[in-house]
């Protein structure tokens, strides 16, 4: 399957098609203040997802889950924020002792990829392509198969188990979207960013983007927003930020190029995020084709069994 | 605030925050403004996005730090060596805004030949008497001149050790003729300030800094080096300021210290430049505007004091200076007893001023526990506030709200100020017993701010109204409702008395229009009382020039006079910033004073009034036009030239010159000397914190001779510092702080699921080499001790928490949050629990910024285990020590004449 930069489906929207949106996130502008987490929560009605204290460093959220749409990571590290042309540490950043420290900070989202394999899996026709050009999850007809789950390279989808504090029967304070039909233990739906599809459609850009005070996730067309981070990296070069890199820019990569990409300040790794992801749907064809050849051969030496016993 | 206030003549904020888009460098230091101010914070982000160098001096490094250019770690307690050593460095290179210094500040004046500074006494200023334990200011005052406070003179024969004659708003001084007598502009006389400033500082060298703070020489020259280089005619820098520096004894003299740089670099009053103080959070300068403050009334207007001198006359006089605007200190008064009274106060009955209380003493908050603990206060009502967790020493308020007949708790949520007497540490391990507790607690649920109008005053000045979205449910009630129906029921029951103390309660102008089933009266009606009208007419005030002394005008606070000027709510003006002309944004809400949004802005214009330059013009004089003119409402009268030289016989403020900006001040000018106004000294001295493993390096006096300290209440007991026998019980320097996740004591956010996930438990912070040398394991227990209590938190171990070298020895930190309690759905150890409540002399601010402690791996015991546990460690450290007992050298010694 060829990456084609355009997301399947979008463009058979006709008249309704809209101009494809996303995010841009410029992680050297993120205070790490969470706004981005509770603004999505409070929008979403997103239910408490445990409290668990971490340990890692000030992200007690860890992950993107059923219950945690934007998530903020923090890395502390002993290297310099920016490098002088001769590859030394031009900010002066660290101790005494003359070590480089930084805190890279940056909120995670769903990707809504060009190629999304969720979408491809997804056996109900739950999750669609929007007029936006994004990715969403329809609650009313999935039916909580998982298929999508291990289909997202980035490991965004889940699905919702009601957190325990609703479990000891203590009153929640904040409704579960749905009706509780499968008992009360668990939703078992998946649950993922709609890219605040609501929000869209009436004109509003996202709640994470409008909360965010730095203008770090920034909302808007989504061939503006390249435009927009290509400069900014282009800046980020001149001043000499160590590690400035886009992840999820390019429209050739695996998954055809995402609809919320990144400016990072060191490698995808670091920050937990897969280096090199690819749409795990790329190679079915391939795969089914294969099949199919292994098929027909074994139809044809089974036949070639019996035709030849009859003689 | 009365840093703020003394230097220049207004205890605020100088600048708002988004004029730091225009600093071209901004240090940060006292302050976690990422985490604590985020959104403000932009403006922060869009000067770094313009070039400009953002740097952060901090004890640790924090999200704050992650922005910045550069980052400086110092230890907790040593802001005062930092910038004293930046003075110094300005001054010895000679880095300093000649021109501005020479006209703008008191550089020039000759102060008496009395004056002996620290530097000869060894770290005490002239004027100290032991026995008082405190100093006699005549010695510190202007050659020739009779000094006299802008506001908040304390009255003679008053016993002023409590602190209240500095006021918190516009204590300057009062000069006879707007000048002072004997000056020399040269700079060169021996006792003119800026040679004293020169002198005093000279020890505070680069190397004095890097042993005194554990920074680098090369980090400390940088930063010098980087603010000299933007500051000037072309560039300005700003400074950053938060409860880093005022959470300390010496909390005033660190903010006195970084206006002496500000005002020797020339940044005052400028674009990009000035001080701004970072408070703001749930309208804490509006709580001082329309004071919450036992000591002022709304407007920085001082509470009168003793019956002896209670006269209006003496009142006035006391108060008014014959200079500046404070010149009109009559009008004022009169206008704000007419708000009270209406029409029972007249210039006949002297406004009623006979009936407002008086103060005799100190009734701040932990002088009011003390006397709690002793028994001596019946009733207390707490509104919004949550001591037992926010205060320091906490284990000393919950234990001092048990020994209240009753207690009125209003809040959201049942904070734990509320629940002390059943839930709570002291009840856990004993020491208070649920039914033996004879305090009668209410709990009044309050209304949030959603669902009442209102306005917040922020950091920067600006009074923003918001509307009220919801009806509040049940029994919730806003601050208005509670406290109108209570002054209603309250004059109901004393319409018919004839007590001579209820006569206050009887005149009170109690109309204001309700509405709504629950009976809410109008937020708006109390706005326009503030902003004020003239009796006869009605007009509303345009400004605080309008009011009068005669009882003609009518106005709640002076200096909010205007916000419902043309009878318009100025404050709720929302016209957004891209919609005007300039980024000042002059109608987006409504600014004290007159609408000002950047103090001082005569100081950006020079002497002669045209613009310091170009890329700095803010506000200059138009000469064709005669009158002052730029991008926001000048900080100076309209139509006073440049060149306007007062008369001799000149009063208020046209005693002030044409090239004088800082109006407020009784001279005009900036002070970089404080002649009177604040308890511990006219310049900032290093001190160490009240609790210190070190000694002072510079003198003998070890700590803030005039710091606030209980000498005699078991429930406050210290620390043994600084190489004293028992000192290496407790041999780590601590400071609490807050993150960005909760909010202070956490009433409002551990209620909250999304925000108590974010931040789900107690921890401390702490780097790896503490770690190692104590055995805590990240993600682990640690118990933390100190004199007053233990707590227990997780651990997190991280480089961000830098252990320093100080006077040769490594010194570790332990970071502590301090939002935790036993209620809601993320308890934890309240790090409060650990501080203690000496205070700063002039505001009487806790240091619970540094102080000492013991930590060790593991949780803390449990039940009666644990007041036995701190006992017996402090019985351990203190034992030894008693053995020497420790006289500071402030018990002891005089510098008086």
């Amino acid at each position: 399957m060829e990456t084609t930069g355009v997301p399947a489906g979008w463009e058979a929207y006709g008249d309704e098609r809209k101009e494809r949106v996303g995010f841009f996130t410029d992680t050297s502008v993120c205070i790490g203040c969470k706004a981005c987490e509770v603004a999505c929560k409070e929008w979403n009605l997103i239910p408490e997802d445990g409290l668990v204290w971490s340990g890692e460093s000030y992200d007690n959220t860890s992950q993107l889950d059923a219950n945690s749409w934007r998530h903020v990571a923090f890395v502390e590290q002993r290297k310099p924020l920016r490098v002088g042309e001769d590859g030394e540490p031009g900010i002066d950043r660290g101790d005494p002792d003359g070590d480089a420290l930084r805190w890279l900070m940056s909120s995670d989202v769903c990707k809504h990829c060009t190629h999304a394999a969720c979408l491809d899996v997804c056996p109900t026709g739950s999750l669609f392509r929007t007029e936006f050009g994004t990715v969403v999850v329809q609650e009313d007809i999935c039916n909580g198969c998982g298929y999508c789950v291990p289909a997202c390279p980035f490991g965004v989808l889940d699905q919702r188990k009601i957190p325990s504090t609703l479990n000891t029967g203590h009153k929640p304070d904040l409704p579960a979207l749905g009706p509780l039909e499968r008992g009360e233990k668990e939703d078992g739906r998946v649950w993922k960013c709609t890219l605040c599809y609501d929000r869209l459609k009436g004109g509003h850009e996202p709640a994470c983007a409008k909360a965010c005070p730095t203008n770090s996730i920034q909302f808007g067309p989504l061939d503006e927003l390249r435009e927009r981070a290509d400069a900014r990296l282009a800046k980020l070069d001149a001043e000499g930020w160590n590690g400035a890199q886009l992840y999820g820019r390019d429209p050739d990569d695996g998954v055809g190029g995402f609809g919320a990409f990144f400016l990072l300040l060191d490698d995808p790794e670091v920050y937990g995020l897969p280096p090199d992801p690819v749409v795990t749907t790329r190679d079915l064809p391939e795969m089914w084709g294969n099949m199919l050849v292994a098929a027909t051969a074994m139809v044809a030496g089974m036949a070639a069994m019996f035709l030849g016993g009859r003689r | 605030m009365p840093s703020l206030g003394t230097s220049f003549g207004r205890g605020g904020a100088t600048t708002f925050q988004q004029d730091l888009q225009n600093a071209d460098c901004i240090v940060i230091m006292g302050s976690n403004m990422a985490e604590n101010h985020p959104v403000g914070f932009q403006w922060v982000m869009e000067a770094r996005e313009r070039g400009a160098k953002v740097i952060h001096v901090d004890p640790r490094f924090t999200r704050t730090s992650a922005m910045a250019t550069k980052h400086v770690p110092i230890r907790p307690g040593s802001d005062i060596a930092f910038l004293g050593g930046v003075v110094n460095y300005l001054l010895q290179n000679e880095l300093y805004f000649r021109e501005y210094v020479e006209h703008y500040t008191n550089a020039p004046v000759i102060i008496r030949e009395e004056f002996v500074d620290t530097e000869e006494l060894d770290g005490l200023f002239s004027g100290w008497d032991p026995e008082e334990g405190k100093y006699d200011v005549e010695s510190w005052m202007y050659e020739g001149m009779e000094l006299h406070a802008s506001a908040g003179q304390r009255e003679e024969g008053f016993d002023a050790t409590k602190g209240e004659g500095s006021g918190h708003g516009g204590a300057g001084g009062g000069l006879e003729h707007g000048e002072p007598p004997e000056e020399d502009r040269s700079l060169g006389h021996p006792r003119c300030v800026f040679q004293i400033l020169k002198r005093h500082y000279a020890r505070y060298t680069p190397e004095f800094v890097a042993e005194a703070c554990g920074c680098t020489v090369a980090d400390f020259v940088d930063v010098c080096e980087t603010l000299a280089a933007n500051s000037g005619r072309e560039r300005t820098s700003a400074f950053c300021y938060a409860v880093g520096w005022t959470q300390h004894t010496v909390g005033v003299q660190t903010i006195r210290t970084a206006a002496i740089v500000q005002m020797l670099l020339g940044n005052i009053g400028r674009p990009g430049g000035g001080i701004l103080a970072l408070r703001g959070h749930a309208s804490i300068q509006g709580s001082t505007d329309i004071p919450t403050l036992y000591n002022i009334l709304p407007g920085y207007l001082p509470m009168p004091h003793t019956e002896k001198y209670g006269d209006l006359e003496s009142y006035i006089e006391a108060n008014t200076s014959p200079t500046g605007w404070w010149g009109h200190f009559d009008a004022y008064f009169a206008s704000l007893m007419k708000a009270y009274f209406g029409e029972h106060a007249t210039p006949d009955n002297d406004f009623l001023f006979e009936t407002l209380p008086r103060i005799d003493d100190d009734n701040s908050v932990y002088f009011t526990i003390e006397q709690m603990l002793k028994g001596a206060v019946k009733g207390y009502i707490i509104a919004g506030e949550n001591p037992a967790v926010g205060h320091a020493n906490g284990k000393a308020h919950r234990l001092a709200l048990s020994k209240l007949d009753w207690l009125v708790v209003r809040d959201i949520v049942e904070i734990e100020s509320a629940s002390f007497w059943y839930d709570s540490p002291e009840v856990e391990s004993g020491e208070l017993a649920p039914e033996e507790c004879a305090t009668e607690v209410f709990f009044m649920p309050a209304a949030s701010h959603t669902e009442k109008d209102g306005s917040f005053t922020n950091t920067q000045r600006l009074l923003q109204w918001h509307w009220q979205a919801t009806e509040p449910k049940e029994d919730c009630r806003s601050e208005l409702w509670f406290y109108f129906h209570l002054g209603r029921l309250i004059k109901q029951k004393l319409a018919g008395s004839e007590e001579k103390r209820d006569r206050l309660v009887k005149a009170l102008r109690w109309e204001y229009p309700t509405h709504s089933q629950i009976q809410e009266p109008s937020a708006e009606a109390v706005l326009q009382e503030v902003s004020g009208w003239k009796v006869e007419t009605g007009e509303f005030l345009s400004g605080y020039p309008g009011l009068k002394a005669d009882g003609s005008t009518l106005c709640g606070c002076w200096i909010y006079s205007g916000v419902f000027k043309d009878g318009i709510n100025q404050a709720a003006r929302k016209k957004p910033h891209w919609e005007q002309e300039s980024y000042v944004a002059p109608e987006w809400a409504w600014a004290w004073p007159a609408d000002r949004r950047l103090l001082y802005n005569r100081a950006s214009a020079d002497p002669d009034g045209a613009p310091w330059s170009e890329r700095k013009r803010y506000v200059w004089w138009d000469a064709d036009e005669g009158t002052w003119t730029g991008l926001d409402t000048p900080d100076f009268g309209a139509d006073k030239d440049p060149h306007y030289v007062p008369p001799d016989d000149a009063k208020a403020e046209d005693a002030i010159a044409g090239d004088h900006p800082f109006i407020m001040q009784a001279d005009g000018r900036a002070w970089l000397y404080v002649p009177q106004g604040l308890e511990d000294g006219p310049l900032p001295t290093h001190y160490e914190p009240h609790e210190s493993p070190f000694r002072n390096p510079l003198y003998s006096q070890r700590a803030n001779p005039r710091r606030q300290q209980n000498k005699d209440l078991p429930e406050d007991p210290y620390n043994p510092v600084a190489g004293e026998p028992g000192s290496d019980v407790y041999p780590y320097v601590a400071t609490t702080y807050r993150v960005t996740e909760h909010h202070t004591a956490g009433g409002m956010t551990r209620s909250i699921p999304y925000l108590s996930e974010l931040q789900p438990a107690m921890f401390c912070e702490v780097s790896p080499e503490l770690a190692d040398e104590v055995g805590l394991e990240h993600g682990g227990w640690a118990t933390i001790y100190t004199s007053r209590s233990a707590i227990e938190a997780r651990v997190l171990v991280t480089d961000r928490i830098p252990s320093l070298t100080i006077d040769g020895r490594r010194t570790h930190q332990v970071g502590l949050p301090y939002h935790w309690g036993t209620r809601g759905l993320t308890t934890g150890g309240s790090a409060n629990d650990l501080t203690h409540m000496a205070l700063d002399p002039n505001v009487h601010i806790q240091e619970v910024k540094a102080f000492t402690c013991g930590i060790r791996p593991g949780r803390r015991p449990r039940g009666a285990d644990l007041p036995r546990f701190v006992a017996e460690l402090r019985e351990q450290a203190h034992s030894r020590r008693e053995q020497e007992p420790r006289v500071e050298p402030e018990e002891t010694r005089k510098t008086t004449p």
